[in-house]
């Protein structure tokens, strides 16, 4: 198949603005490992700064992977049971408060953050711990499980089969509603980690300088630290968070699949 | 196998839904222990409304009573009315394989293991799945799903088998397959059925009585053999069938009459003629669209085996026995 | 119906968190000096209406950039198989989940005082061009996180094109460019909507990127977290932020109206 000139053209632009996304990328995982980036990789490559990036900030990776862990437990306590409230109660209460839930992903972070610390900010005790920026966290990413649980949650008919059996609703929640509803509810998992690991705009207001975590850390290494130091933290980053990406992918397709 | 089959009695049962439709009338219905009734009706009609109120999945409004035997079960939820469902969609476990589908009723009785598989193995017999216990349900054609769902639900021996259009989801052929063995299948059982569809030749078939439903009211209720041939209201004449109709004397009420009572006649004979509009040769028989000057095309059945043609004139009579009166 | 107490952790724990402490940011955003009329404040007072309009003005720039650029790219990898594409979308998407910090960063490294860019017009026009400071530089930050999302957006919808459309058109004689006008920006319309306004909202709101690149950028979310932190002006910062919060839901809920299912901005 012949491909004409608009067909090169698209191609040289698409891979333009693939090169300007990369590129940066691959800058920044290069600087990580060199010795000197003014200098570049003549410098040689060495692991140290990645070394002083953990002796720096290896808290921060520990309390971002706690918090997302916890997130994740809050998310599906609360999560999985309102989805399937929600897929089976029809009146507008219901999609009143769907569309509640989302209202502290639709209004910048800033805004929720400013609420908690000015309800909340009196009580030493929660401000000054990671909680606080649970609190956060569970708020921003609840919308998310709920929206993927309830892509798979209205089973109806399954649950009115089950019910003609003579199963009772615990029997029917945990036998039949929940083992099928597994792939919303591992996507929404994947998403709710996802985004707490790489949270900032709440995180940053609630943070104190003993609640840090790995976006603010990375915040903090960008001022402060020199470039190669910023990069290799970023290296950190990237390590954790690509192998999610690539799981939550995989599992939306899986779920695309199915439907 | 025998079932504990009850009469199934209702009384002024309606039901209006939250938005305010009026999916039913309040109506009365006796079924007998052991007779297939089918509900019958266009999407609409409130058959399936029906069929899930006597399930315990919507309950009627208020001075309803739905009866199992002697028992009001009114205000028992599915979960304790002992019934078998059959859903259009089969609503099998895919969590599950096969066996485990069948054994779930057992299952949440609390049946033993050995118990709950001399069952399962017991029904796979019966519905010809031998050997498909292992399977996963995304693994089966549609037949055999359909045979696992009835097989699921016959497990716990219900006290009355309701089945929602089991059949509409398969093509024509499987069908007429599956129809035969589930005919069988309640005959041989003496199980009492609601059976909903919106296939006539399917109604007619399968039930010892048939319920034709409009507008959230049963129109007509007897044998197929009544609502065939003596229909009592026009929307019953219409639906059952075709039915053609026409003034056979000017001046006079409309006839009602069936395309097969239609006969093709020489002209002195003729009570009426027209021309012949459309011929449709179907092999055993000959339909034949006619104008006959009234507003719509009559049909003809006639197993004659002359060649018709297009625009030949037609004469026509039809039997006095054979007219319908409403 | 489904038993009420499945719902009832989750609306006491959002009740508890994030209702009652905005009705609380409501008034007291309202209790400052100024009473009620600060809310106002972001037209009435020229600094806040010039942060108010330098980010509105930068959003919409960014939309209208990302739309055009991920309006073809997307429809160039949908449409087009050729070996290496999937590679192509993988690193389109890949910086989806980016915090702004991070994205901010990446913008130092191509446009700051050591970046790519400052390198190839040092050789080229012998001077260090420098931009990652500046609203330039947001620009460009902004556009880095916007992309990856709007062309999933896109991607997805030209899936769900039907392709039978295009042939209709091309029966009757249409040309290859009138196929694109009359038919598949049609048929993207609500997909294009609805990225739009996600994008737009996403950069009214967006805080990381600019507080990486400098705090002196004159974008609301960074008054709003200036006024906060180095004034302790709690008021204007509560005001601002709820108004900030109302443009963006009102951004939502209106391309809602036009796209037909539920949208939400996170940046």
């Amino acid at each position: 198949m012949r491909r004409g000139a608009r067909f090169w053209l698209q191609l040289g632009f698409t891979v333009f603005v693939c090169l300007f996304l990369v590129v940066p990328v691959v800058m920044s995982v290069l600087a990580g490992v060199t010795e000197n980036f003014f200098i570049g990789a003549k410098s040689g490559l060495t692991l140290r700064w990645i070394g002083e990036v953990w002796s720096l900030y290896a808290n921060t990776v520990y309390l971002s992977i706690g918090i997302a862990v916890a997130c994740l437990a809050v998310t599906l306590l609360l999560g999985v049971p309102a989805a399937y409230a929600l897929a089976r109660t029809q009146n507008r209460w219901a999609r009143a408060f769907e569309e509640l839930l989302v209202l502290p992903v639709a209004v910048p972070g800033l805004a929720t953050a400013l609420a908690l610390i000015l309800m909340y900010g009196q009580l030493r005790g929660f401000r000054a711990s990671w909680t606080f920026i649970l609190v956060g966290h569970v708020l921003f990413t609840l919308p998310f499980m709920v929206r993927s649980v309830l892509a798979v949650i209205d089973l109806q008919t399954l649950e009115d089969a089950a019910a003609s059996l003579g199963a009772s609703f615990r029997q029917r929640f945990f036998q039949v509603i929940l083992p099928n509803a597994k792939p919303g509810i591992l996507a929404g998992s994947l998403m709710v980690v996802t985004l707490s690991m790489g949270e900032f705009n709440i995180t940053w207001m609630l943070h104190t300088p003993l609640t840090q975590t790995l976006p603010v850390g990375l915040a903090d290494s960008y001022a402060s630290m020199r470039l190669e130091i910023g990069s290799a933290y970023t290296i950190v980053f990237f390590f954790m968070i690509v192998p999610l990406l690539v799981a939550l992918q995989f599992i939306s397709d899986r779920v695309g699949q199915n439907k | 196998m025998t079932s504990d089959s009850v009469p199934i009695h209702l009384q002024s049962v309606g039901k209006t839904f939250a938005d305010g439709t009026r999916a039913l009338e309040p109506l009365q219905l006796d079924i007998a222990a052991g007779e297939t009734l089918v509900l019958l009706g266009p999407s609409g009609c409130g058959k399936t409304t029906l069929l899930r109120i006597i399930a315990g999945l919507e309950t009627p409004d208020a001075g309803g009573r739905v009866l199992f035997g002697d028992t009001d079960v009114s205000a028992l939820p599915i979960e304790r009315r002992n019934v078998g469902m059959v859903f259009q969609s089969y609503a099998l476990f895919p969590n599950m394989n096969v066996a485990e589908n069948i054994g779930y009723g057992l299952r949440v009785r609390s049946v033993d293991l050995t118990n709950r598989e001399k069952k399962i193995n017991e029904l796979l017999a019966l519905v010809q799945l031998e050997g498909y216990g292992e399977r996963r349900i995304d693994q089966l054609s549609g037949g055999q799903r359909q045979r696992v769902a009835l097989a699921r639900a016959l497990a716990v021996r219900p006290r009355a088998l309701l089945l929602d259009e089991p059949l509409t989801a398969l093509d024509a052929k499987l069908r007429e397959q599956l129809r035969a063995d589930i005919d069988r299948l309640l005959r041989s059982l003496s199980i009492t059925s609601v059976y909903v569809t919106h296939d006539q030749s399917e109604a007619m078939a399968l039930g010892d009585r048939v319920a034709v439903m409009e507008s959230g009211r049963i129109a007509q209720i007897g044998t197929p053999r009544e609502i065939y041939f003596r229909p009592r209201t026009a929307f019953v004449a219409d639906f059952i069938g075709t039915m053609n109709r026409m003034r056979l004397a000017p001046g006079a009420a409309e006839s009602l009459f069936r395309p097969e009572d239609t006969r093709v006649v020489a002209a002195g004979e003729a009570q009426f003629s027209g021309t012949i509009v459309s011929v449709f040769f179907l092999g055993d028989h000959t339909r034949l669209m006619v104008d006959c000057g009234s507003s719509q095309l009559l049909t003809v059945e006639t197993t004659d085996r002359r060649e018709f043609r297009q625009g030949e004139p037609l004469h026509l009579a039809v039997a006095r026995e054979a007219l319908l009166l409403l | 119906m489904a038993p009420a107490w499945l719902l009832a952790p989750a609306a006491a724990v959002f009740t508890a968190f994030w209702l009652l402490p905005i009705a609380r940011l409501t008034t007291v955003g309202a209790g400052g000096p100024d009473g009620i009329a600060a809310y106002a404040a972001v037209v009435t007072n020229p600094a806040y209406f010039g942060s108010l309009v330098s980010t509105v003005l930068l959003s919409a720039g960014v939309t209208v950039a990302t739309l055009v650029i991920s309006g073809v790219a997307g429809m160039f990898l949908s449409r087009n198989k050729f070996p290496g594409r999937g590679l192509l979308t993988a690193m389109l998407t890949f910086p989806l989940a980016f915090p702004g910090v991070v994205v901010g960063f990446m913008v130092i490294l191509l446009a700051g005082r050591q970046g790519l860019i400052g390198d190839i017009t040092q050789w080229v026009f012998d001077e260090r061009l420098v931009f990652a400071y500046s609203m330039a530089g947001l620009f460009v930050g902004y556009l880095y996180f916007s992309i990856p999302r709007v062309i999933l957006t896109i991607m997805a919808a030209a899936e769900k094109l039907d392709p039978k459309l295009e042939e209709a058109a091309r029966s009757l004689g249409a040309s290859p460019w009138r196929v694109i006008v009359d038919v598949l920006v049609p048929g993207l319309k609500p997909a294009l909507i609805s990225a739009g306004a996600i994008c737009f909202a996403t950069s009214m709101g967006a805080f990381g990127t600019a507080f990486t690149l400098a705090t002196r950028i004159n974008v609301l979310p960074i008054t709003i977290y200036t006024e906060f932190t180095n004034y302790a002006n709690f008021a204007t910062a509560a005001s601002l932020s709820i108004v900030l919060g109302v443009l963006t839901w009102l951004v939502l809920n209106l391309a809602r109206t036009f796209a037909g299912s539920t949208v939400a901005a996170a940046a």
